[in-house]
């Protein structure tokens, strides 16, 4: 390819939505299934929008609204040879199927000695940011990251959306893939490069302190690390990509040469992921750590429908600044 | 449906002898102190088991609950690994790792034993969804007790199987108790099959201490989903002998009605109609029980002697780490 070429932009969601072709066309066991997922509509963020046209209404499924019958039909299409992508509408339903994903998916290879592997990933939607209330909004991570057994990916761009999908797709394992709305708009570079659960990237690279992040926040981290550019510090942005498994070496690498870290995500902060990662940091670094490890995330309360509340409750840019300052002045 | 042949019924009344034998060798065993494990007995409910397991093939598959040993003899789980499994021996079924509730033998279709109460009806859809798509006769049996019935989980999956025509035939054994709740309390409906018909399915209702009769209900039901009709709903009305978790008291049985139910236990009743048939003499009869209880006798001995799993097992299998290119 000549070096003019200008590189291809495409939106998250139509990565998302050539991952799933791809997978579909690749492999006649790759089955969907889920509410309204069938054209004409495609889902009700138009992700799965021309495949059941493309490979069939047996293979790209509508379902009834019927979160566990969606969750336990995968699981057992799975147990049964096919690989299955389940949708869940929005995240905030899980609490309406987390047993099949919990104690079934999550476990069943384990507890058969391996016999039973679940090969299936479940996609749902994220809705934050989107004045759509407290049940349609809600970043669950980490209820997901404390299951041992499932996978967790929340992609940032076109190119690790599509590349993760199939690798969750591809997994012999139960992977849950989390698209946040906001997020799916945007539009970005859709490369070839082949990405792996459980391998960190960093977006931009920096020496004074390490925003460890993931999904839609890394943009915000990156326009944030843009403006202190000038005369503030030089901030590193390390994209996760993947919450399970965790490139625990990329996190500590990065906080070893930064020795200042904070961590930001869109879930709240209570009981977050973010816990986890300053757990992870504090542990390893403890003696080398210019500062405590910040957390910067949604306060503790349901999210807020009145678009100034919910912007106060989500973590915005003016937060991740003020972390970022006092992990650089700390003791100074 | 007519009654199978006399090699068929010996072999049914065998499968119901040596789930009884096990039975027994287990309680014995938690009784003496050799073993220790939460127990749910299968006692009294042989006649489902080998009912429904007569009516099928190998490879269909089977989905079963935690109450599950008589299933998991029935659709032919090897003893050896299965009562290693419920010791937590390396040998088990699962490694060990999975316990008594946890029990998958894929070999011969059993793909999935859970330890939560109506949970695995969604999967044997999931299951028989697999098996529509790939073109195969295969029919999945999801076997739950009565207690299932009122979870989301049992709509849920009887819902989307019907929607979907899957090869499912959903079998209740109704053994007269939700835990420690009667099913007149835990419900309003006469029989679980009634319930057949808000899912636009038959629904059957059988006596489950007949292990023909199940049999002959299951078959039914395995035709019709083989021949892509759909699913069905079978209810085999039976009873638990020693209640719901061994240890139980069953202070909540009324008086007479464990008294009424030992006299319709189902493996002597099956002996009985056996030996008035002459498909069995006394001495066939006496034999598959000695039989069985030697086998029982010298696995479980065999069992206990062997290893637990090795500690590199705690963190073996969480996941694979393998991704198909």
């Amino acid at each position: 390819m000549p070096d003019t070429a200008a590189p291809t932009e495409v939106s998250v969601r139509a990565a998302i939505t050539r991952a799933l072709d791809e997978a579909l066309e690749a492999d006649d066991t790759v089955v969907l299934l889920g509410e309204d997922i069938a054209d004409p509509g495609g889902g009700v963020f138009g992700v799965t929008k021309g495949l059941s046209t493309k490979y069939g209404s047996d293979r790209v499924r509508d379902t009834p609204i019927s979160e566990q019958a969606i969750v336990g039909a995968a699981v057992g299409a799975a147990l049964g040879g096919l690989r299955p992508v389940a949708e869940i509408m929005f995240m905030d339903f899980l609490g309406l199927c987390l047993d099949q994903l919990a104690n079934h998916a999550a476990k069943l290879r384990y507890m058969s000695g391996g016999l039973t592997p679940v090969p299936m990933v479940l996609r749902t939607a994220v809705g934050g940011g989107l004045q759509v209330g407290a049940q349609h909004s809600q970043m669950l991570e980490s209820w997901l990251t404390h299951v041992p057994g499932l996978q967790v990916v929340v992609p940032s761009t076109p190119t690790d959306a599509r590349a993760l999908l199939h690798a969750c797709i591809s997994s012999d394992d139960p992977a849950v893939f989390i698209e946040q709305v906001p997020l799916l708009q945007r539009r970005g570079v859709l490369d070839d490069t082949a990405v792996a659960l459980g391998v960190a990237d960093i977006k931009r690279a920096g020496t004074d302190v390490t925003v460890v992040t993931y999904g839609r926040q890394v943009h915000d981290a990156l326009a944030v690390a843009e403006s202190l550019a000038a005369d503030g510090p030089d901030v590193e942005v390390l994209d996760l990509r993947c919450l399970a498994p965790l490139d625990e070496d990329a996190v500590l690498e990065s906080v070893r040469r930064t020795r200042r870290a904070v961590v930001l995500h869109e879930a709240v902060v209570t009981g977050g992921f973010g816990a986890e990662l300053a757990a992870l940091i504090s542990e390893a670094l403890f003696g080398h750590l210019l500062a405590p490890v910040l957390r910067v995330g949604a306060v503790s309360a349901p999210l807020p429908y009145a678009k100034n509340l919910e912007s106060l409750a989500l973590p915005g840019p003016e937060r991740l600044r003020s972390a970022i300052g006092r992990v650089t002045s700390y003791g100074g | 449906m007519a009654d199978p042949d006399d090699d068929a019924q010996r072999s049914m009344y065998r499968t119901m002898v040596l789930i009884a034998a096990c039975d027994d060798a287990l309680r014995s065993a938690i009784s003496a102190g050799t073993i220790t494990m939460a127990y749910y007995s299968p006692r009294g409910q042989e006649a489902v088991a080998a009912g429904f397991a007569a009516a099928l093939r190998r490879d269909d598959y089977l989905v079963t609950t935690y109450r599950g040993l008589h299933d998991h003899i029935a659709k032919g789980v090897p003893l050896r690994p299965l009562l290693a499994e419920m010791l937590g021996r390396a040998a088990g079924t699962g490694k060990g790792k999975g316990g008594p509730m946890h029990v998958v033998w894929p070999e011969t279709g059993l793909m999935l034993t859970t330890g939560v109460v109506g949970s695995g009806l969604p999967i044997a859809a999931g299951l028989a969804w697999a098996s529509q798509r790939q073109g195969r006769s295969r029919v999945t049996v999801a076997s739950f007790g009565d207690g299932a019935t009122n979870i989301g989980a049992f709509h849920e999956a009887l819902n989307l199987a019907s929607v979907w025509r899957l090869p499912v035939v959903f079998l209740c054994q109704n053994n007269g108790y939700g835990e420690h709740t009667a099913f007149a309390e835990h419900q309003r409906t006469e029989h679980v099959a009634d319930r057949a018909t808000a899912y636009a399915m038959p629904g059957v209702t059988v006596d489950g201490n007949d292990p023909l009769a199940v049999r002959a209900a299951v078959s039914d039901a395995v035709v019709r989903a083989r021949s892509g009709e759909g699913p069905s709903l079978v209810e085999a009305v039976t009873y638990r002998l020693y209640g719901h978790v061994f240890g139980d008291r069953m202070s909540y049985v009324p008086a007479g009605e464990l008294d009424a139910a030992w006299e319709a236990e189902p493996v002597g009743r099956f002996r009985r109609l056996l030996l008035e048939r002459a498909v069995v003499n006394e001495e066939e009869a006496t034999d598959i029980e000695r039989d069985c209880a030697r086998l029982v006798a010298d696995t479980l001995d065999e069992v206990l002697a062997l290893p637990e799993p090795a500690a590199h097992e705690l963190m073996t299998d969480v996941v694979s780490g393998i991704t198909h290119a």
